[in-house]
């Protein structure tokens, strides 16, 4: 019987050069494994593999040299320690994430538990292509937002109370967009400067500056075989569920108007950005 | 200046980042809880990150003092975490 190499394909199984070999591909979000699971993983590799595993470039995990007979002996075995098997494909693929404000101090946004809450909603979802999904904590960028074809970057809403505020001018300093000017009892704030980054709020030395969690999404990115930056279309979305109606609303856009094998810098760029922009601003809005 | 006590300075404008915050840092733990120290420091990267990081020591950031010639002085209280 032939081998049904686009089902295991789907299923996180791709073919190797190695005739009757594949690498298996585990399902990682925003790269955080626990250690039970990296000991069944490692222990599977050694026994169903070549004693070793591929660390991908988006944050993912492989296992090469897996026999075709083995599959789903090696499938039990992983799924025993809560690992499943991730996708190749026509889909959604593994999202990606930083560590996010749970770790770092320049994060603005729990990026996993925005990652895990978009890998819940959208993993493994057949499409037109292949779809990705990267979340970053701030506007450090660590996780590159723009090089997915929806790109979540955090950010803070700011505001200012005057009770707190020492008028020692660190905010000033600490802003590299020039956005922030004292003067005359009073700190102004030029909206169209601002990008959110929060570092006033991380510099104030009494709190007066606070910040709120914000998103800022970005559309059409790709860095194959062609190499667009996504494209930040909305102003600073403000509620998760917000965040999750337009992410609905693009992925929706894709299914509906995408031709197969077209990826989504490249749908938008034929159909043009109007019409897509018109419907997620209606996502953002409602 | 005259508004604050000044118990002692550094200068950090011959370090670079991240000496910069270490020099400073040196001279913070020299001091005793409550005194002020100033810190000289050049425009740019420094005066962007020295305050947020004083603060994240746990000190009391009280003024930066913009001296017009592309340096900044910023006073500092010494307070123990």
């Amino acid at each position: 019987m032939a081998a049904d190499y686009a089902a295991l394909k789907a299923g996180g199984f791709m073919r190797q050069k190695q005739k009757d070999m594949f690498s298996m591909r585990l399902r990682v979000v925003g790269g955080t494994v626990t250690v039970q699971q990296l000991k069944a993983i490692a222990e599977a590799a050694e026994k169903f593999g070549h004693n070793y595993v591929h660390l991908t470039s988006r944050q993912g995990v492989e296992i090469p040299f897996i026999r075709l007979e083995e599959i789903d002996e090696v499938k039990d075995f992983l799924a025993a320690s809560g690992v499943q098997p991730g996708v190749c494909g026509p889909r959604v693929r593994t999202v990606t994430a930083c560590q996010g404000g749970r770790c770092c101090p320049s994060g603005c946004i729990d990026a996993l538990e925005i990652a895990e809450e978009l890998d819940r909603r959208y993993f493994g979802r057949q499409l037109p292509h292949k779809f990705k999904f990267g979340v970053t904590g701030c506007q450090n960028n660590c996780l590159k937002a723009e090089e997915n074809d929806l790109g979540v970057k955090g950010g803070m809403v700011i505001d200012w109370n005057l009770e707190d505020c020492i008028f020692c001018g660190v905010c000033e300093k600490a802003c590299r967009r020039g956005a922030i000017t004292i003067a005359d009892g009073e700190i102004r704030v030029a909206p169209d400067q601002c990008n959110h980054c929060g570092r006033c709020v991380t510099a104030c030395p009494t709190g007066a500056w606070k910040g709120s969690e914000g998103f800022l999404v970005s559309f059409g990115g790709t860095f194959g075989n062609d190499i667009q930056k996504g494209r930040e279309i909305l102003p600073v979305i403000r509620d998760r569920e917000t965040l999750l109606r337009v992410a609905d609303a693009a992925i929706d856009y894709f299914a509906d108007n995408a031709q197969p094998g077209e990826r989504f810098a490249k749908t938008l760029e034929r159909l043009g950005w109007e019409s897509f922009t018109e419907k997620v601003l209606n996502a953002y809005n409602s | 200046m005259a508004e604050f006590r000044i118990t002692d300075t550094v200068d950090i404008t011959d370090v670079v980042c991240p000496v910069t915050f270490v020099k400073a840092k040196v001279a913070l733990e020299e001091l005793e809880e409550g005194d002020i120290l100033s810190i000289h420091m050049n425009d740019g990267e420094p005066v962007q990150n020295v305050p947020r990081s004083i603060k994240e020591e746990g000190h009391r950031v009280l003024k930066l003092i913009h001296n017009e010639d592309g340096t900044y002085d910023l006073i500092v209280q010494k307070t123990e975490a």
